[in-house]
């Protein structure tokens, strides 16, 4: 039955898709990154992915553009998930917000932002939601010193 | 200790005993700790298990968890802070009257542990004094018991300000 489903998507959004695989059980769909609130609305609508499960990006330092923004949906009709990817660059690091079709996205966008420096076009509320007001940078970046910590209480001045 | 001798004491009991001002409060306080359970992991399960019967922290007098720091002198932070609930750490610790003591319980606590990154305090004494480190990923309720007869030790032998030559 998935498989019939994944049928019916890459038939219809074969020809807006970069590409359309199915990986271990699952649609993964590669798309530009103005297409995607329509193919996530074509998804939502005409194929019963009624559950957003998450949205987070994948940093690649040396590839032009550096960011890959993943999301996944689940069919509560189909049982299957699906897979949506596009592709951003550093300099302008910026897709669509899902507020307007899942209202959940309000907050996996901040926790996405807070991590990776992803920006949501329309999500007008990108404060931080796991990191802290004053937190410099993007602590998930590949360019992030691993070790770098910004605390928020000065440390005490230990002798020993 | 002893008993006056030039009186005999009746049937076996003490009228009196002689000790030191210090011993004898901290000797008092060594049983009656009130810790505040700052439980931020999953050392809290390794907590449950030693305050709880089986291992029983009761038995030394430091069961009974109050939870607002104005009312106890033991804080135990168990588990992992991070930089973003560092502030509410050291909030609590400075609302604790004066005497207080404070164990770093499990190995997050003590020194950050496995997590050397972006978001973890690495050890609570980067920020509050600490009087006692138990390790471990959780510390076994033995080690707990052993830390807190080791903090009753250094209880009792510490000085007590609050006696003075009034009293």
């Amino acid at each position: 039955m998935s498989a019939a489903v994944f049928e019916q998507v890459r038939e219809h959004l074969g020809p807006v898709a970069q590409e359309a695989t199915v990986a271990h059980g699952m649609l993964a769909l590669l798309v530009e990154p103005p297409r995607v609130l329509d193919v996530v609305r074509t998804l939502r609508d005409q194929f019963g992915f009624d559950m957003f499960l998450d949205v987070t990006a994948v940093d690649w330092p040396e590839r032009e553009p550096r960011f890959d923004v993943v999301w996944h949906f689940y069919s509560t009709r189909h049982f299957v998930r699906v897979r949506v990817k596009t592709r951003v660059p550093l300099a302008d690091p910026t897709v669509d917000t899902l507020v307007s079709l899942y209202g959940s996205a309000r907050y996996m966008e901040r926790e996405c932002h807070d991590m990776y420096g992803i920006r949501f076009r329309g999500n007008d509320d990108l404060r931080p939601i796991l990191l802290y007001e004053g937190f410099e940078g993007h602590p998930l970046r590949k360019d992030y010193p691993k070790q770098k910590e910004q605390p928020l209480v000065p440390y005490r001045d230990v002798k020993p | 200790m002893n008993t006056p001798a030039n009186r005999p004491a009746p049937s076996g009991a003490f009228e009196y005993l002689t000790t030191k001002k210090d011993e004898f409060v901290g000797w008092a306080r060594k049983f009656s700790l009130f810790p505040y359970p700052f439980v931020t992991a999953c050392c809290a399960m390794e907590f449950m298990s030693v305050s709880s019967t089986l291992y029983d922290t009761d038995r030394f007098g430091a069961a009974l968890p109050r939870f607002t720091p104005r009312q106890s002198d033991l804080l135990m932070v168990v588990g992992t802070v991070t930089h973003k609930q560092a502030p509410i750490l050291k909030k609590v610790y400075e609302q604790m009257c004066e005497p207080k003591w404070v164990i770093a319980f499990g190995v997050c606590a003590s020194s950050g542990g496995f997590y050397q990154n972006y978001a973890a305090l690495p050890g609570i004494d980067k920020i509050i004094p600490v009087d006692l480190y138990i390790p471990g990923c959780p510390p076994r309720p033995e080690m707990v018991i052993d830390g807190i007869m080791k903090l009753q030790d250094k209880i009792a032998a510490e000085r007590h300000p609050i006696i003075n030559e009034k009293f």
